[in-house]
C-alpha cells in the first residue's frame, strides 16, 4: 500500500531527502516547488519503506490504508499529481 | 573590506528571530559547519515565531515542526537560545557583530499591509494579523478587543490567512476548545454572534491564493454552507495547471450550493472594497464589482466596473498580506518591505555591495509569501552564502572574545530566557493542557511567561 501525503504538508522536504526511490515531488530542486500547495507521492513508484513518514516533522505522511475518512481523498490527489506532473 | 577569517576558534553566528526561517538556518549552519556556534535571539521568551503565533490553532500539528528543528539544533551541542532579548533595544547590530563572525536576520514580517481606503480606523476594522496574533495568545496582542456581536464579518483578501480567520470565526466552540487557541480568545469566540463570513477577492477564483488543502478542509465545517459568488468569466477561471485542484474544489462548493445550514461562508470573487462605512464603528463595506484584464506580462488585473454595492457587516478584517518592519541600523527596501539582499547577503541598496557579516533569511528576505517549508530552501541559500564568505575570508574576526558575550548580555537584560527556561514554559503549557483536556494552554502574559520560566 503506497504512502500518501496529506494536506497538513508544509513543504519541508525532509521526506524528499530520505526517499530511496525519488518518488516525492516536486522536490526543492524542481521548478514547481515554490508554487506547490503540498508535496505528493507517486504511488506507482513508492516502495512502502516508511522512511518519509519517519522523516516528516509533522506526521503528514501515512499509508493509504491508514487514511481517516476525511482525508481519504488525498490518495487520489497524490496519484493525480503524479500522473500529470511536468517532467 | 574585511580581515580574513583566521582560526581564532569556531565560526560564531547570531541568528535574530526563532521562527521557522531562523531554525532552518540554525540547523543548516550547525550541520554544514561542524564547529559553528549558533546564538539565537528572540524578543519574546518563546521560541517558534509564526509557527506559534501565525499558524491557526486548528492546524496546530504544523507547529510541531519547530520542536523537531529545535531538537536537531540542540543535539549539536553548539546552539543556544536567548529569549526576551530584542535586537535594537538590548543589543545593537554592532554588539552582535563585535561578538560574532556573522548575523542572520530572520525576524520575519510582524506588521500588515493596509487597504488604503476610508474608514480603516473605525472600531471593528482590524488587521487580520492582529486577530491571528490575538487568538494565538501573542503577548503584545492579548489585550486587544474584538467585538464579535455582529452577525456578519468580512475578510478582505484571498490567501490562507483569510480562510484561517473565517474558520476560527465559524468553528463551533467545542471544536475550538479542542485546539490550543488562547483562553481569552476562546471566551470571546464562545459568545460570538458571527453567523456569516464573507471573504472578498478582487480577482477570480483562479487567481486566489487559497491552497487546495485549505479549500478541501472547509468541508469539515459541517454546520456551514459554503457559497461561491463571482466565479465566472474566462480570465477568472484561467488557472495555472499546478493549481487546477484549487479551482476544482471551489467549483465543487459552488455546485453543492446552499444546504440550509445555520452558518455561511461566502467566497465572493471579483469584488474590491471601496470604503469602510460607519459612524462610531463599522456598519458595512462599500464594494465595487470588477472585471478582469490580462496585462502584456500575462498578469491578470482587476478593473472596477460601475456597479457599487454595500455589504452590511460589523467587522472588517484586512488580510492582504504581512509586512516586515525595518531593522535598526540596517538598510530597508520600503517598496518590497525586505532587507535589500543578494542571495541572502544584505547589501547596500545604492552600491549593491554586501555589508560584511550581515545576512537575511525568510520573509524578511523575500517578502511574506510561501508556507513554513519554503523557508527551508530560503534559509539554506542564505547559509550557503554565509559559509562561502567564511571560506573565502570575507568575514571579519569578532573584536571581542566569545566569553565576554554572556557578560554583555546579562548586563543588558536581566530576565534572560535561555533554552531550559523556554522548555519550562513549554512543559508547563503542555501540562496545563493535559490537566484540562486540551492539547496545551498557552501563556500569553509576559509576567506569567517570565514567572513560569524561572
Amino acid at each position: 500500500m503506497a504512502y500518501v501525503i496529506i494536506g497538513t504538508c508544509i513543504n519541508d522536504g525532509a521526506c524528499v531527502d530520505v526517499c530511496p526511490v525519488n518518488c516525492i515531488h516536486p522536490t526543492p530542486g524542481e521548478a514547481g516547488f515554490a508554487t506547490a500547495d503540498m508535496l505528493y507521492i507517486d504511488p506507482t513508484v513508492c516502495v512502502h519503506c516508511n522512511a518519509c513518514a519517519e522523516a516528516c516533522p509533522i506526521a503528514a505522511i501515512m499509508p493509504a490504508d491508514k487514511l481517516p475518512a476525511h482525508l481519504a481523498r488525498y490518495e487520489q490527489i497524490n496519484a493525480e499529481y503524479a500522473r500529470s506532473r511536468p517532467r | 573590506m574585511s580581515r580574513s577569517l583566521t582560526h581564532h576558534g569556531p565560526l560564531r553566528v547570531a541568528i535574530v528571530g526563532s521562527g521557522p526561517s531562523g531554525l532552518y538556518a540554525a540547523v543548516e549552519l550547525l550541520k554544514k559547519n561542524p564547529g559553528a556556534q549558533v546564538e539565537m535571539f528572540d524578543r519574546l521568551p518563546i521560541l517558534g515565531g509564526l509557527a506559534r503565533f501565525g499558524v491557526a490553532p486548528d492546524h496546530a500539528v504544523r507547529r510541531r515542526v519547530t520542536a523537531v528543528y529545535e531538537r536537531l539544533a540542540l543535539a549539536s551541542g553548539r546552539y543556544r537560545f536567548h529569549g526576551n532579548v530584542e535586537i535594537g533595544r538590548h543589543l545593537s547590530h554592532q554588539d552582535l557583530l563585535a561578538h560574532h563572525h556573522a548575523v542572520v536576520y530572520s525576524s520575519g514580517a510582524a506588521s500588515d499591509r493596509r487597504l488604503g481606503i476610508g474608514g480603516e480606523d473605525l472600531k471593528g476594522s482590524h488587521a487580520a494579523t492582529e486577530f491571528v496574533a490575538w487568538y494565538n495568545g501573542h503577548p503584545d496582542f492579548r489585550d486587544r478587543s474584538f467585538d464579535l456581536s455582529t452577525e456578519r464579518a468580512i475578510v478582505v483578501g484571498n490567501g490562507n490567512v483569510a480562510l484561517d480567520i473565517a474558520r476560527v470565526l465559524l468553528l463551533s466552540t467545542d471544536k475550538l476548545r479542542a485546539t490550543d487557541i488562547a483562553d481569552h480568545a476562546l471566551t470571546v469566540l464562545a459568545s460570538s454572534k458571527v453567523r456569516e463570513v464573507v471573504v472578498l477577492g478582487r480577482r477570480g477564483p483562479a487567481q486566489a491564493a487559497f491552497t487546495a488543502p485549505e479549500l478541501l478542509e472547509l468541508e469539515s465545517l459541517d454546520d456551514v454552507d459554503i457559497v461561491v459568488e463571482g466565479s465566472v468569466g474566462a480570465l477568472a477561471r484561467q488557472v495555472r495547471p499546478e493549481h487546477a485542484l484549487r479551482l476544482q474544489l471551489i467549483d465543487e462548493y459552488a455546485r453543492r450550493g446552499v444546504l440550509g445550514r445555520p452558518k455561511r461562508l461566502l467566497l465572493r470573487f471579483l469584488t474590491s472594497p471601496v470604503e469602510i462605512l460607519g459612524q462610531e464603528r463599522v456598519e458595512g463595506l462599500r464594494v465595487v464589482s470588477n472585471s478582469l484584464a490580462a496585462q502584456n506580462d500575462g498578469v491578470i488585473v482587476a478593473k472596477p466596473m460601475d456597479s457599487v454595492g454595500i455589504i452590511p457587516a460589523g467587522l472588517v478584517f484586512r488580510s492582504v498580506g504581512y509586512r516586515a518592519n525595518a531593522v535598526a541600523d540596517l538598510p530597508f527596501d520600503e517598496a518590497r518591505a525586505v532587507l535589500p539582499n543578494e542571495l541572502g547577503r544584505v547589501v547596500d541598496p545604492a552600491t549593491r555591495q554586501p555589508l560584511t557579516g550581515t545576512y537575511v533569511a525568510g520573509w524578511l528576505k523575500r517578502g511574506p509569501s510561501g508556507g513554513i517549508g519554503a523557508n527551508k530552501v530560503c534559509s539554506r541559500q542564505t547559509v550557503a552564502a554565509l559559509l562561502e564568505d567564511a571560506a573565502a575570508g570575507r568575514l571579519a574576526e569578532p573584536a571581542e572574545l566569545a566569553d565576554r558575550f554572556d557578560r554583555l548580555l546579562e548586563s543588558r537584560q536581566s530576565a534572560l530566557i535561555d533554552y531550559r527556561a523556554w522548555k519550562r514554559i513549554d512543559r508547563y503549557e503542555r501540562n496545563q493542557g493535559a490537566a484540562t483536556g486540551r492539547t496545551r494552554v498557552n501563556l500569553s502574559r509576559m509576567e506569567d511567561l517570565l514567572r513560569i520560566a524561572r
